[in-house]
């Protein structure tokens, strides 16, 4: 039965309370970043629930492979072997450029460049904020993923972790309209900034002047200026170039090579970016992590793809 | 103690995985925003067990589910449900379809203070108008929601 009379602190007080609570968290979250504990621990509550949301997708790709009829499946694995074999011609060539490039930077005496380290991580399916452009990795703090870590997946650059969680991860992808990413143009080294639309299907590049050398089909890689994002990676290609004479810019627009709304494995990278302690320190994670049998010849095979 | 004080957890955890489960590509917005007709359910019904605090935990882990900023849904729901504690009495005696319209309103209301919020934080979606598009599927979830909960809270003779 309701008591008749109230007892303790008045409903009004309580609910102003927790109006205050909620403001202040929120204020907290947007300036600074010590509420990512809070965050990351919540996250891991909440873990099992996306893994059990995420069984019907899982039960479904394996019923798919299972009910395969043997054609298709001797069709998928002629075209994989063909792949490889490609990939392998590919590998032999990319190995004897590797070889002769240390040569030269051991000659130039520059710091020779170590290979960076991959883990494969599958993406959750899970639903976020339709309004953003997010996804759910199955990895986390405890495989080594952190805060601002680059993932990529076979053909670019996908985005960047902003949340992470004991068993997962939250990424941005690059077309969120909240990430800007420092590229150049392959082409001339032209140096811009791609920018998220919020359609998966195009970024926009940045603060390029009208009389630019831009061209549709450049293409674009990261330029690894902002620290976070490994160098030369691809990241998309020019398709769209408006000269504005009455704008001091032009407008670019660009499709990002990263299948972003398709791709269900990427891979989460530990950039190499010349800070001996940082870099020492995650690589030491990643190896422990590394157990997917991913050397860093698969970050170098992407790489790779960069046409010269 | 009630001894069936795991009921309430069980259907807010339930609203939340339908809150996070993958709908097809397109429907996305008309999601319905489970995890508040929940908790507007359990406050409208057993208001004397239900209070502020599940209210706002639960919008604080919809808060981590959907990425968005710590204590934004938390502030939305806590708002709505307090509106339906001290309403609760009225609203207890309408009609199902009287309440949906009411319900309705009420989400309008947060959804537009979540619209405002994103705003201020540089996250507003381009869409306005399709933003909407969720609060309004009150008007067909509500009937359900409100049917399988009390259905449920009969069941196990909660309150």
């Amino acid at each position: 039965m309701q008591p008749l009379f109230q007892q303790g602190t008045g409903p009004s007080a309580r609910v102003a309370f927790f109006i205050v609570l909620s403001i202040s968290l929120m204020v907290w979250d947007q300036r600074a970043q010590h509420l990512e504990a809070v965050r990351g621990f919540l996250t891991g509550a909440i873990a099992p629930l996306q893994y059990a949301v995420n069984v019907p997708a899982e039960l479904l790709g394996w019923t798919s492979q299972r009910v395969m009829s043997r054609g298709d499946l001797i069709g998928e694995v002629n075209e994989l072997q063909r792949e490889n074999l490609r990939l392998r011609a590919r590998q032999q060539k990319f190995e004897t450029l590797q070889s002769e490039n240390d040569r030269l930077r051991e000659l130039l005496d520059s710091s020779s460049k170590r290979d960076e380290r991959v883990l494969v991580a599958e993406l959750l399916s899970v639903d976020l904020d339709p309004y953003r452009q997010q996804v759910v990795l199955n990895h986390g703090t405890r495989d080594g993923v952190y805060r601002g870590q680059p993932v990529i997946d076979a053909y670019g650059v996908m985005g960047q972790i902003i949340h992470t969680g004991p068993f997962t991860a939250t990424a941005l992808l690059i077309s969120d309209p909240n990430h800007a990413l420092p590229v150049q143009i392959n082409r001339n080294g032209l140096r811009t900034i791609a920018s998220g639309t919020g359609e998966p299907d195009s970024l926009e590049l940045l603060y390029i002047p009208n009389n630019a050398d831009v061209r549709v089909g450049d293409f674009v890689v990261t330029s690894g200026l902002g620290g976070r994002f490994p160098p030369n990676y691809p990241v998309a290609t020019v398709v769209h170039v408006e000269r504005r004479p009455g704008q001091p810019f032009a407008r670019v627009i660009a499709e990002p090579k990263a299948q972003l709304d398709r791709s269900r494995e990427v891979l989460l990278v530990w950039p190499d970016n010349g800070e001996p302690a940082a870099a020492e320190q995650d690589a030491g994670r990643a190896a422990g992590a590394d157990d997917t049998g991913e050397s860093a010849g698969s970050a170098s095979g992407t790489r790779q793809e960069t046409p010269r | 103690m009630n001894p069936r004080w795991w009921l309430v957890p069980f259907t807010l955890i339930v609203a939340l995985m339908l809150v996070m489960m993958p709908l097809p590509e397109g429907t996305e917005p008309f999601r319905p925003d489970w995890v508040t007709l929940v908790v507007l359910y359990w406050a409208i019904a057993v208001p004397q067990r239900f209070g502020l605090t599940i209210a706002w935990f639960s919008g604080l882990l919809v808060d981590v589910a959907q990425g968005a900023l710590l204590g934004q849904h938390a502030l939305g729901i806590v708002l709505v449900c307090a509106i339906a504690i001290h309403e609760h009495q009225r609203l207890r005696v309408c009609p199902v379809a009287q309440q949906a319209i009411i319900i309705t309103a009420l989400l309008l209301v947060k959804q537009a203070l979540m619209l405002w919020i994103s705003g201020m934080v540089g996250r507003a979606p381009d869409n306005i108008w399709l933003y909407f598009a969720s609060p309004l599927m009150t008007l067909i979830f509500w009937p359900v929601v409100f049917a399988l909960l009390r259905d449920l809270r009969r069941r196990y003779q909660m309150a």
